[in-house]
């Protein structure tokens, strides 16, 4: 025989051998995959964010087919995986609405007084532990981009001194929330037409020395809102907004335009 | 002179001349005084007055909360204005009891009665020294009480007094240790009757040769104490490297000093032991430095706890002509607690207010490049880590390579980031990374 043919001949063995040893144990020592998980893992954007809570798209799965997380869980996918989900799962689901991060501060350069010049590490976190707040504003955004850094979908990035999120690349994983270690982003429903850009929990002369686009908690609002949607807490306005009726009277009124249309 | 120090260590600029020409005068503030709560590591004290009292120098005002926490002390007389929130050195928002001066300085009654040190049992000491909210006064503001009952006071065999100041510009040390070596040395004395194995070390560095010889002066005939002159080098006065120069012992990762048979405690502080207990004069003032190329009469003065550091630049002539301030620091240039403003007041910890007219790490940014793997920053680490690998861990993210990297022993000397041909901020990086370790560890015991 030709050395050729006994070359191909003993690869086709081993390789027939290999292969009929791997089809076998495969089948021994094959791992039970729930049927809905890999259904509904397959519904999953697979970004891995970790925004639902879970390690990741495949722990948010098994977390799902196993009952212990509702159809809805995806804050990323929202209502169409949501959907996807349910007609797998079976299972009925409420509505959800669609949010999005939302930074409560507007103290850009134009409008905020800064107390001095940072330099250094271009992160909040870094700037927080060296006890430095450059902004005269104790609770004003630092303008550094921790959050920029944490957001997998390049939805939020820092514009004349201040983040701001892109609504419409947000998917509200809620990791620049985490990111902020002035705690300045929250989560809001996508629909609010009216926020409360500012924080900062002093009394509004304090205010007014160190940022012009500051809450004064001056309670005009407050007494604009017909629907007692508006209050001030601790200095600072907020909305509660399962009762805003997003007629924007109080938007009117503020006068360093602290709550204003969102765009 | 037997002169000795440790492997590694940069030597920066002294610039310590600046603020040598002028004598130690006592600042008396005119404005309000501003004591935060928190000027010391553990928990914050707990305001023992209320808005609208009198208080007199001397009486405390705040008093330990829980057993790492001191006592804070008004150094002024006057009315409480307000306990509210205001800006300090730690941060925006520290609670701080803030006094009305009215000027006249009276004591409250009992500050100021001597007291001979043989009166005093050994924790009638200590006590003084819980009451008069003594803490580490060389930055890190750890309170001395506590240092003082380490768990066997047997096995202590060395106190060393650190006196080596080896931040450049700063000069307190220098000056005290000269005009109240007596002190120091009494202060000295009755640690040693706490610890009757131990010897007293008063670690100096070669570049203060005026304070070597005052404190010389001081310890002739003593058999239990003596000077030990150290190479002038940065970061001599480093707890564990001024441990293993004097001892020869080596403080493995982890282990306090006391675990080793030996305490530090800086010169300030063992002033400031000897005032508490046979002076009965609590925490009150401090010798403090103003000084930095920006400073028109840098010098040192004897600064009362509170005074707002405006104030202090003030007296020292203000800004000098055509100069601005481009960094503010508290402490020196290496180690120091940057400013954002100079409301600030100056707490029991800090020893010197370094105003500069160029900012390095502003230039240090602008020629930042990449890492060469020049491994300059390993051969200075006085700690013997290496930084380029720990900074390559941080930058990931990767705490557990930065743990097993012994990134937590760090001290943040910033030797690495002085020689880094690369300017690379490196001990920014750590400090911030160390924090995130620590929150995470923090989070996990909470679990």
């Amino acid at each position: 025989m030709s050395p050729i043919i006994t070359a191909t001949l003993s690869v086709g063995i081993i390789g027939l051998i290999i292969g009929v040893l791997l089809v076998l144990l495969g089948r021994k020592f094959a791992v039970e995959v729930n049927e809905y998980q890999a259904a509904v893992r397959d519904c999953l954007p697979g970004n891995n964010c970790g925004g639902c809570g879970y390690a990741g798209c495949d722990a948010l799965a098994a977390a799902i087919a196993n009952g212990e997380a509702p159809a809805n869980a995806c804050p990323v996918g929202g209502a169409p995986v949501a959907e996807k989900i349910s007609h797998i799962m079976g299972v009925e689901i409420s509505e959800t609405e669609k949010t999005v991060a939302f930074v409560k501060c507007s103290g850009d350069c134009d409008h905020a007084v800064n107390r001095a010049n940072y330099v250094g590490l271009s992160d909040c976190q870094a700037a927080v532990n060296a006890g430095l707040s450059p902004k005269g504003c104790a609770d004003g955004c630092l303008g550094l981009g921790s959050c920029v850094s944490a957001c997998p979908f390049d939805a939020i990035h820092v514009v004349n001194g201040v983040a701001h999120v892109n609504r419409s690349l947000c998917k509200s994983c809620a990791k620049c929330v985490a990111a902020c270690p002035k705690h300045l982003i929250e989560i809001v429903p996508d629909s609010a037409q009216y926020a409360v850009k500012c924080a900062n929990t002093d009394r509004g002369p304090v205010v007014k020395k160190v940022c012009s686009a500051g809450c004064l908690a001056c309670k005009v609002c407050e007494k604009q809102c017909e629907n007692d949607a508006i209050h001030v807490e601790n200095n600072v306005a907020h909305i509660d907004y399962s009762k805003c009726t997003k007629c924007g009277k109080c938007a009117e009124k503020c006068k360093p335009q602290v709550i204003s249309k969102r765009f | 002179m037997n002169i000795k120090t440790f492997k590694g260590g940069i030597h920066p600029e002294e610039c310590k001349e600046m603020s040598l020409g002028t004598p130690v005068e006592r600042y008396l503030p005119q404005g309000d005084l501003i004591f935060p709560l928190n000027q010391h590591i553990g928990k914050p004290a707990r305001p023992v007055v209320a808005v609208g009292d009198k208080v007199l120098a001397g009486q405390l005002i705040a008093e330990a909360d829980g057993f790492i926490s001191a006592n804070i002390v008004s150094s002024c007389s006057g009315t409480v204005k307000a306990i509210e929130p205001r800006n300090t050195a730690a941060g925006p928002r520290v609670q701080c009891i803030v006094i009305e001066n009215d000027g006249e300085y009276t004591l409250a009654e009992g500050v100021g009665q001597e007291k001979s040190p043989q009166e005093l049992s050994n924790n009638e000491i200590i006590a003084a020294v819980k009451n008069a909210g003594v803490v580490g006064m060389g930055g890190a503001g750890f309170p001395t009480n506590v240092k003082l009952m380490p768990k066997d006071a047997e096995a202590i065999d060395y106190i060393i007094a650190n006196g080596c100041e080896c931040e450049p510009y700063i000069t307190c040390d220098d000056r005290l240790m000269q005009e109240e070596n007596r002190a120091i040395i009494e202060g000295m004395k009755l640690l040693l009757r706490l610890f009757p194995n131990a010897k007293g070390v008063i670690a100096i560095e070669d570049n203060k040769p005026e304070a070597i010889k005052a404190m010389e002066a001081m310890c002739i005939g003593e058999s239990q104490l003596y000077v030990q002159p150290v190479m002038t080098k940065y970061p001599q006065g480093g707890e564990r490297n001024l441990i293993s120069v004097v001892t020869g012992r080596d403080i493995k990762a982890g282990q306090l000093p006391a675990e080793v048979g030996t305490i530090v405690c800086n010169v300030a502080s063992l002033y400031a032991i000897y005032q508490a207990a046979c002076k009965n004069t609590p925490l009150m003032e401090r010798f403090f430095t103003v000084t930095g190329d920006a400073v028109k009469n840098p010098r040192t003065l004897i600064v009362k706890l509170g005074t707002q550091t405006q104030e202090l630049l003030d007296a020292c002539g203000g800004v000098k002509e055509g100069c601005t301030i481009r960094k503010a620091l508290f402490g020196g240039p290496m180690m120091g607690t940057p400013l954002t403003g100079l409301d600030v007041p100056v707490c029991k910890n800090n020893n010197a207010l370094t105003l500069l007219a160029v900012d390095p790490v502003e230039e240090a940014e602008k020629q930042m490049t990449a890492c060469i793997r020049c491994g300059r920053c390993a051969n200075v680490c006085p700690v013997h880590l290496v930084p380029q690998m720990l900074a390559d861990a941080a930058e990931r993210g990767d705490y557990k390579k930065w743990e097993a990297l012994y990134g937590m022993d760090c001290f943040q000397c910033g030797t690495c980031t002085w020689v880094c041909p690369a300017k690379r901020p490196l001990m920014q990086m750590f400090k911030q990374t160390k924090a995130v370790v620590m929150a995470m560890k923090r989070a996990q015991a909470a679990k």
